[in-house]
């Protein structure tokens, strides 16, 4: 496998959905291939940062208001 | 079946709003999603039989999530708050006919998805096509071949790297945009995302990878310029 081909299979790597014999063949690849284990410590580290990062708390004014209107729409209440 | 929940004097408050603490995966795959509690199945079917504090519970539990993913999918606030109020209402109105095939979050996420896809075609119609094929791989190959040293997690604090990181999904192509807010925010499987975008598998995969790499790219850029001002 050369670079291209690990770039290609890179998801499918890090979320270990590859074939073994594939699987096999990238990560020989990696074991003489400086930039691409760079790049793939580097995608995986952004996946983790993306996955760890925190969801913006909704305002209070905005949370009060979306429940006002979730209870008065499912109390029916066009007001 | 909520009409009667949340109606009536004696009914209790719906909102004991609680923070809501974001459970992030320490190993964001094998998925699927980890965010969801082991009480989950128990507390639907409490929602379902009539119990409004597990009704309130769900919300509260769920409810920043939900409004990150619609703010997410449609980079309008105003979408957001409106999508992410039908899903809720759609959700409890079906809840009948949620049996539990797949966890109520992925099923939350699946109908929250559709409310604010639904929103964002119509801001932008053919705009953007999330099952046309992506032609070649020219654009695969990463230019971005250098070491983040030191780490973010050593220039950064956790709340300016969360900012980038919101800052850059936002700026990707919809078609990416999406595809990795579900997969790799939400966490569904890719299973999980073709059915809730109505694409096939190998759409979602190829929008994956070129998805994540642009990610990369983008914060490769970032993090190699060194520490923060």
């Amino acid at each position: 496998m050369n670079c291209k081909g690990v770039i290609r299979e890179i998801s499918n790597y890090i979320d270990g959905d590859l074939d073994p014999v594939v699987q096999q063949e990238l990560e020989r690849h990696l074991g003489h291939c400086e930039d691409c284990t760079m790049i793939v410590d580097q995608t995986r580290k952004s996946i983790k940062i993306l996955c760890d990062s925190r969801p913006v708390a909704l305002s209070t004014d905005v949370r009060a208001r979306l429940h006002t209107a979730l209870r008065r729409k499912i109390n029916n209440d066009p007001s | 079946m909520f009409g009667a929940i949340f109606s009536g004097k004696s009914a209790p408050e719906l909102v004991v709003w609680r923070p809501l603490r974001f459970v992030s995966a320490p190993n964001p795959h094998p998925l699927p999603s980890s965010v969801v509690r082991e009480d989950e199945p128990q507390l639907v079917a409490s929602a379902r039989a009539g119990d409004a504090a597990a009704c309130e519970e769900l919300v509260a539990r769920y409810e920043d999530k939900i409004f990150r993913l619609t703010s997410n999918i449609t980079g309008n606030r105003e979408d957001a708050e409106d999508a992410m109020q039908d899903a809720f209402l759609k959700a409890f109105a079906h809840l009948e006919g949620f049996h539990g095939e797949s966890r109520f979050y992925t099923w939350l996420v699946r109908i929250a998805a559709n409310e604010a896809l639904m929103r964002l075609r119509k801001r932008r119609p053919n705009h953007f096509s999330l099952d046309q094929p992506i032609e070649g791989d020219s654009d695969l190959m990463p230019r971005e071949l250098e070491e983040w040293s030191p780490n973010p997690e050593q220039l950064y604090a956790k709340s300016e790297i969360d900012t980038i990181v919101s800052t850059f999904v936002e700026q990707l192509e919809d078609e990416y945009r999406i595809v990795l807010v579900l997969r790799d925010v939400e966490e569904l499987s890719t299973q999980e995302t073709a059915a809730a975008l109505g694409i096939s598998i190998s759409a979602v995969k190829s929008r994956l990878v070129r998805a994540r790499l642009k990610l990369r790219e983008k914060l490769s850029r970032h993090f190699r310029q060194g520490a923060p001002n």
